[in-house]
């Protein structure tokens, strides 16, 4: 029995190495992309990425409570308010490469290399030995020697994290809410608004089903062209409208799209086609 | 057995790509992101500490540090959706009101 237990755990071992520095290479990469790439959307796929992989190795070193939490909490709870919240910035949300302050980005990576030396050295000189042995923090123990700790050891923390939680939530409720400044607009005075904006049809949906299954693509008119109206403004990409120009017409904007070409293409738009 | 250093460096390089993300990134959802990886660097180091130890404790703060995390994210992210509603921008530099 403990023979055989050694065995598995050796073969355990092995697995964990090359499971170890196969995902460390990936997060790494992944997270010197997210601090690389300029879109806000890449950089939260990117940190889910890493989130999985932390949630993995969590797993590993015998803390499969964490790991769940991980994934529920953290790449289901937290990168979902993460994207919610880049819906409303904007899609297309990027940095600007101007640099505020003269020579920021050279001074913060030699701070950040500085701080990894310092830490890899802190690391290398201290004696970290080996894991000790597996005990009740792993198996199905684990949950309940987490659970006897957190409500025994740290209970009064933990309440205190019930009161952190109530405040946050209300906290965001209170920031979140606008308070409106002008009275409700009546369905007279939006029809009356809609009739004086000389465009009293709604903009034509995308063409969807022109050449593409994507939203971003733009419908073609009766006469071949390409309707800028009909791609929504939060979508139309890096060459789209400014932020806040509403419902106004993407006028002088290019929207990136495919070349049109193949009558099938041309057909498929006309059936798209709307009244102008 | 791969030994628990190699996590604790790990989880070094991690939070400070995460450092460097803070300071060098100019919108402020990106830089919210980065403070994120930063506190999953540290619980990594945390559960790796436990695990060398064999007690639970680590993981406890682990714990608290997540619930702690999603707290400040949430009121973060309705900090920046208000500033947005009022300048139009995400970029931490355009908050600056208070410095003239």
């Amino acid at each position: 029995m403990t023979h055989s237990m050694i065995l598995a755990g050796s073969a355990a071992s092995n697995t964990e190495v090359v499971t170890f520095w196969a995902l460390a290479v990936v997060a790494v990469g992944a997270a010197l992309g997210m601090i690389l790439t300029r879109r806000a959307v890449h950089c939260a796929v990117l940190l889910a990425v890493v989130m999985l992989i932390l949630a993995a190795m969590y797993a590993m070193q015998g803390a499969p409570f964490l790991a769940f939490v991980q994934v529920i909490v953290y790449t289901g709870a937290v990168l979902m308010l993460f994207l919610f919240v880049m819906m409303i910035v904007g899609i297309t949300a990027s940095d600007s490469i101007v640099e505020t302050i003269k020579g920021q980005r050279l001074f913060a990576g030699l701070a950040g290399i500085a701080l990894l030396v310092l830490l890899i050295l802190v690391v290398g000189h201290a004696t970290i030995g080996a894991a000790a042995p597996s005990g009740p923090r792993n198996s199905s123990l684990n949950v309940n020697g987490l659970a006897r700790l957190v409500f025994t050891t740290y209970v009064f923390p933990f309440e205190i994290t019930s009161a952190l939680l109530i405040t946050a939530a209300l906290g965001a409720m209170v920031l979140a809410h606008r308070e409106r400044t002008s009275p409700k607009p009546t369905q007279r005075m939006l029809s009356t608004r809609r009739v004086a904006s000389g465009r009293p049809a709604p903009l034509p949906g995308p063409g969807t089903y022109a050449q593409h299954n994507a939203v971003d693509m733009p419908a073609l008119l009766p006469d071949g062209t390409q309707s800028r109206l009909s791609v929504s403004s939060a979508l139309a990409g890096p060459a789209g409208p400014e932020r806040g120009a509403g419902r106004t017409p993407i006028g002088g904007q290019v929207i990136a799209a495919e070349p049109q070409s193949g009558g099938g293409a041309q057909t498929a738009g006309d059936e798209q086609e709307e009244e102008q | 057995m791969i030994s628990p250093a190699n996590y604790v460096a790990l989880a070094a390089i991690l939070f400070v790509i995460g450092g460097v993300g803070v300071l060098v990134r100019r919108n402020a959802l990106v830089v919210f992101m980065c403070v994120e990886l930063m506190l999953n660097a540290v619980n990594l180091a945390f559960i790796a500490f436990a695990r060398l130890h064999g007690d639970l404790n680590g993981q406890v703060i682990a714990f608290f540090v997540m619930v702690v995390a999603a707290a400040e994210v949430v009121v973060g992210l309705a900090i920046l959706t208000s500033i947005f509603r009022a300048r139009k921008s995400a970029s931490v530099d355009d908050a600056s009101l208070l410095k003239y």
